[in-house]
């Protein structure tokens, strides 16, 4: 067994996973009388791609807003490199290095893709409001060296031809990718994606799962990732949560995953008799 | 023909989100500002100065603050006559009680003082959006109104109420006046010039900057601005506060340089919320070149309406004023139905024009 805080191991095809960076302890979410997620334990380790599965309403999108701060969860802690988070905004979360897509596009429309890009820069941008206002000297030398990153990040995802594009005119699958980038852009150490092949054609959902393969693989980004698409969530992760009704089922490898007499239940249906 | 980006390389990542991308325009932006500074204050008579040039570039002031709120960072604002009225009286404050200080330092603390009540006025934002910020402002509106109607220290215990500008200087040592009686329209048309120049380069510095970006982001989404690492509160109180600063100076110069006195409720009532709201719809939302547009649009056509109608078609005055306000209403709703982005947005179609002109295919 391997001591979860400190040692890493590497996976067959040969890349390294680390020790636990992020971890849930028995974290209960509730809204009024509804319990979204009831006493969920899990961890994430550094360099991997977590999925997170589950049938409708079985309280991913929940977990994932506990990860990056819209919603406190009533019990429950969550470490982050071994130190406990206290409660925060979602906006001081994103300075601690996690960056998230959402499931229904959050892109801002009425800006060009690459300030949208370029936004996601934000947290690596400091000159203050007076130095912005002169433009000239630091804030010109920061926005260029930002500009060169968020270029790296568009080149990346090959969406250089759409860059001075308005975010609103662009297509589905687009700005999925658009989002993806706004999220990298920042550097993030984890990267929290909540489904983001919905609605996408087999093509698309190829080309996305190549990028986040791509990702993790260059910049050993850790990414948490909510699909429903059973085929991208077997082949991409490496370890799986299961959720049912706010539970969790099951946690373990792909094959464990698919192998657990619980979770074929909750997505077969059994006959409670 | 020549107004292309086809040949014009950017070869720095700083050259491409220069203000003036293409040649064209920035030689065209060079030659308004020649014309502006250089030659229009040699052939500037009273009429033009005080009835149009001076008038525009007043609220063209006050326009850019506001769509530096409204267009930018999306916080609907009602209160914008209420906070030309703070720049105005403490403009006034100051010049009576500091009658050494000139006209530059006394507008700009006008600016910082209102850009402060601006903050706040602006503090409800963080917890209400929309209609519901709009009628927040427009209690700050009144209250600020009423208050110096009410309260005899902001117009020191003046029997009419009413505040008028001493003649102050432009700047220390200079023998310059730009306010009071003897002030001559070409020095307070380019001590308009001078705040409109200086301000809206920093308008644009922000806007195409990371605060300009942190502000459209609040605008577009506020949850997705969040997640990236906006800070709400910071983000939307700075607009507060620039946009205040502003409309400040605006109101401070409409007051010192153009009006020279000034009744609180007539001035600055809800009528010029309403008007420099007009200008930034108009012009367009969210567009340095718009709010001047939209200044010029409000400012102009009055002018022209009138001695047209009383001019050339020989109408009776009272009559044509209030042909006036039905053709202004009625060219507004006219611009809402045909192009609900504005005059900015006309101007970008017509460049977008231009760039293929004369072969469009």
């Amino acid at each position: 067994m391997l001591d979860n805080a400190t040692e890493g191991y590497v996976t067959a095809d040969g890349r390294q996973i680390g020790p636990v960076v992020m971890e849930m302890k028995g974290i209960t979410l509730r809204f009024g009388g509804v319990e979204a997620i009831r006493g969920i334990s899990f961890d994430i380790r550094e360099g991997e791609i977590r999925a997170i599965i589950g049938p409708n309403g079985a309280g991913k999108s929940s977990m994932l807003n506990v990860i990056s701060g819209f919603y406190h969860p009533q019990e429950g802690e969550v470490f982050y490199r071994g130190v406990k988070r206290p409660p925060m905004k979602p906006y001081m979360v994103a300075r601690q290095g996690i960056a998230r897509t959402f499931q229904n596009i959050a892109l801002f429309e009425g800006m060009s893709v690459l300030d949208n890009v370029m936004t996601g820069r934000l947290n690596h941008m400091k000159v203050g409001l007076l130095g912005q206002a002169l433009w000239w000297g630091k804030a010109e030398a920061e926005e260029v060296k930002n500009r060169a990153k968020a270029e790296e990040v568009i080149d990346f995802l090959g969406i250089q031809a759409i860059r001075k594009t308005p975010v609103g005119r662009l297509p589905y699958g687009l700005k999925k990718r658009v989002e993806l980038a706004r999220a990298l852009a920042a550097e993030p150490q984890i990267l929290l994606l909540d489904e983001p092949m919905a609605g996408m054609n087999v093509e698309e959902k190829e080309d996305m799962s190549r990028f986040i393969l791509d990702v993790n693989d260059e910049f050993g980004t850790t990414i948490v990732l909510i699909e429903h698409d059973m085929g991208v969530v077997m082949d991409l992760s490496d370890r799986v949560v299961v959720m049912d009704y706010g539970k969790k089922i099951g946690d373990g490898t792909p094959e464990e995953v698919r192998n657990n007499q619980e979770v074929i239940d909750a997505y077969l249906g059994v006959s409670h008799d | 023909m020549f107004y292309r980006e086809a040949g014009d390389f950017k070869t720095s990542y700083s050259a491409d989100s220069a203000t003036f991308p293409i040649l064209f325009d920035r030689y065209r932006y060079y030659l308004v500002l020649i014309v502006g500074a250089g030659i229009i204050p040699f052939v500037l008579n009273d009429y033009w100065a005080n009835s149009i040039l001076i008038p525009f570039l007043i609220y063209a002031i006050a326009a850019m603050g506001l769509n530096i709120l409204t267009g930018y960072c999306g916080q609907v604002s009602l209160g914008t006559g209420g906070f030309m009225a703070v720049g105005a009286y403490t403009s006034y404050k100051l010049m009576t009680a500091f009658p050494g200080l000139d006209m530059i330092s006394v507008t700009l603390l006008s600016g910082l003082m209102t850009a402060m009540v601006g903050l706040a006025f602006g503090l409800p934002s963080l917890r209400i959006k929309g209609f519901y910020l709009a009628v927040a402002t427009l209690a700050a509106q009144f209250f600020l109104v009423w208050l110096f109607n009410k309260v005899g220290w902001f117009y020191n215990y003046s029997a009419s109420g009413q505040i008028s500008a001493p003649t102050r200087d432009f700047f220390y040592f200079t023998n310059i006046a730009v306010t009071g009686p003897s002030a001559e329209s070409w020095a307070k048309y380019l001590f308009c010039f001078m705040f409109v120049f200086v301000l809206a380069w920093v308008a644009r510095n922000l806007t195409r900057g990371s605060m300009g970006r942190q502000w459209m982001a609040i605008r577009d989404m506020d949850i997705a601005a969040e997640i990236i690492g906006v800070n709400p509160l910071k983000a939307k109180l700075t607009a507060f506060a620039v946009s205040s600063f502003y409309v400040g100076i605006s109101g401070a110069l409409l007051f010192t340089v153009y009006l020279g006195a000034v009744e609180v409720g007539e001035a600055y009532g809800i009528t010029k919320s309403f008007l420099v709201l007009f200008m930034i719809i108009i012009g367009g939302l969210g567009s340095i070149f718009g709010s001047f547009a939209g200044a010029a649009f409000m400012v102009i056509l009055p002018v022209f309406l009138r001695n047209f109608l009383t001019g050339t078609m020989n109408w009776d005055s009272a009559l044509a004023t209030h042909f006036e306000f039905v053709i202004v209403g009625g060219l507004i709703m006219f611009f809402l139905i045909v192009e609900p982005h504005g005059l900015a947005r006309l101007w970008a179609l017509v460049k977008d024009k231009l760039r293929l002109w004369p072969f469009p295919h």
